[in-house]
């Protein structure tokens, strides 16, 4: 069980977004979508504090933060149970795949490098990459090392995966398989949150939508009823451009 | 002419000083590397205070010539702390060298550090390494790769250097040089033959870089 209560965020005297309020069940899907600059990825940055956000309260499982006080042992338990899968996959260059995935079971966890190497492999071999164990990064496809990403994202056992705009800088030709692999995990009830404009994964992975516009959560539903029956004037205006046809809406 | 038969008979007494400028070279070195380290994560992690006594360090020793704070080393500070009367000409010249280079060094290696890409730092954070264990894993070891050939610049140039130890009165490489050619006025010779030995200890080192920088560079080819 995750919530967000409250959650603020100000860049200086622009407000990002105020007084969020969010929460999902274990082994719940969710995607967030909206237009740009709205303050998605920003928010899944506050909930692992990769950005402090300026007020609220995060709930991951029986941790509770006041985000206000919060202490580095608060923030370090806060990141180890909420994994981030990045739009720029962000793979440790001097590391290889296997070592990219094990290096937080080693460094964070305290497991034995031989049990987390272990461990590793086998979700190697879940995300399809058993082959490519001793492979350093920049010698992978986009589509690949993303596909570590999110196998590093997996082995932190987290409670929820964060998944930022995961397939915003792939190659068109990678983005299936990334998403193959998320929808893997969909299957397995793996809970996550995911920003993303790939609106046809929404529609078949999600079990609720949440729009947000203007700095805070406009809607949120299940997607047929967000998708087909919007009730916000900003909501259908969103979806109608970025449903259009490609062309038309750039007319 | 040259004499080269003189030249020929020097060569294994210069050589018997070479052991001297590398321990100094390599000493200074090796304390130039920790201090650089040590500055350059300061300087990054805008440490308060000790940033700014970092920046005022690298000023001066950036500032002001290697010639100048040898000087001062041996025979401006023991007139101010007088137990530094003993102080040891390759005493002297191993800390000014340390020193001098050592801001250089920190700046190459500020930049190294700086240069690479903030997602990976994020994505360290992210799975709850904290900064000393991001610095030590993830950011020093890419950054070490980068800042190799221009540490190893630093090294050749500091081998170099050490001749300036000779106006503290060591003999070293030069020092003995200079002393040969007085005995022999045959300056041309000796100081050509020193010439060539220095240059030939940078070209072996050049190709010991060469074969690092492959090593290094394993992990990043496509």
């Amino acid at each position: 069980m995750i919530s967000l209560q409250g959650i603020t965020k100000r860049f200086g005297d622009h407000t990002v977004f105020s007084d969020i309020d969010l929460s999902l069940s274990q082994g719940e899907i969710i995607v967030v979508i909206g237009p740009s600059g709205t303050g998605k990825s920003t928010l899944l940055r506050c909930i692992n504090f990769l950005e402090k956000p300026d007020a609220g309260r995060l709930q991951v499982g029986d941790l509770r933060v006041d985000t206000q006080h919060a202490s580095r042992a608060d923030i370090l338990a806060l990141r180890r149970r909420t994994a981030f899968v990045f739009q720029n996959y962000g793979l440790f260059a001097n590391k290889t795949a296997l070592e990219n995935i094990s290096e937080g079971m080693i460094v964070v966890d305290k497991l034995p490098k031989a049990k987390a190497h272990a461990r590793a492999r086998e979700i190697l071999e879940r995300i399809g990459l058993a082959e490519k164990a001793d492979a350093y990064p920049a010698s992978l496809s986009g589509g690949q090392q993303q596909r570590v990403g999110i196998g590093r994202a997996m082995a932190a056992n987290a409670d929820v995966i964060l998944f930022d705009e995961p397939t915003s800088s792939l190659d068109p030709q990678w983005v299936e398989e990334v998403l193959g692999l998320m929808k893997q995990l969909a299957v397995e009830r793996q809970t996550m949150i995911v920003v993303t404009h790939e609106m046809q994964f929404a529609r078949e992975v999600a079990d609720r939508v949440v729009f947000m516009d203007d700095g805070g959560i406009v809607e949120q539903a299940p997607p047929e009823a967000l998708f087909t029956a919007p009730k916000d004037e900003r909501t259908r205006h969103f979806l109608r451009k970025i449903l259009a046809p490609k062309g038309q809406s750039e007319l | 002419m040259l004499n080269l038969e003189y030249m020929w008979g020097l060569l294994p007494v210069l050589l018997s000083y070479l052991p001297l400028t590398m321990q100094m070279a390599t000493i200074a070195m090796f304390f130039a590397l920790i201090l650089s380290c040590l500055l350059a994560v300061i300087r990054v992690s805008k440490v308060p205070v000790l940033n700014g006594l970092s920046l005022l360090f690298i000023s001066f020793f950036r500032g002001t010539p290697l010639l100048v704070q040898l000087f001062l080393f041996y025979y401006g500070l023991p007139q101010l702390i007088s137990s530094l009367i003993a102080i040891t000409g390759v005493t002297a010249a191993v800390l000014g060298l340390t020193l001098h280079f050592s801001a250089y060094m920190a700046e190459s290696i500020r930049a190294a550090i700086v240069g690479i890409d903030r997602s990976q730092t994020e994505a360290a954070l992210s799975i709850g390494m904290t900064q000393s264990q991001l610095m030590r894993r993830i950011i020093l070891p890419q950054a070490t790769r980068v800042a190799t050939p221009t540490l190893m610049n630093y090294f050749i140039d500091m081998i170099k250097a050490t001749s300036l130890a000779f106006t503290l009165g060591v003999t070293e490489l030069m020092g003995a040089t200079q002393k040969e050619a007085a005995g022999s006025f045959l300056y041309l010779e000796a100081f050509l033959l020193v010439a060539l030995i220095y240059w030939a200890m940078v070209e072996v080192l050049s190709w010991g870089q060469r074969r690092l920088e492959i090593y290094l560079n394993k992990a990043y080819q496509r």
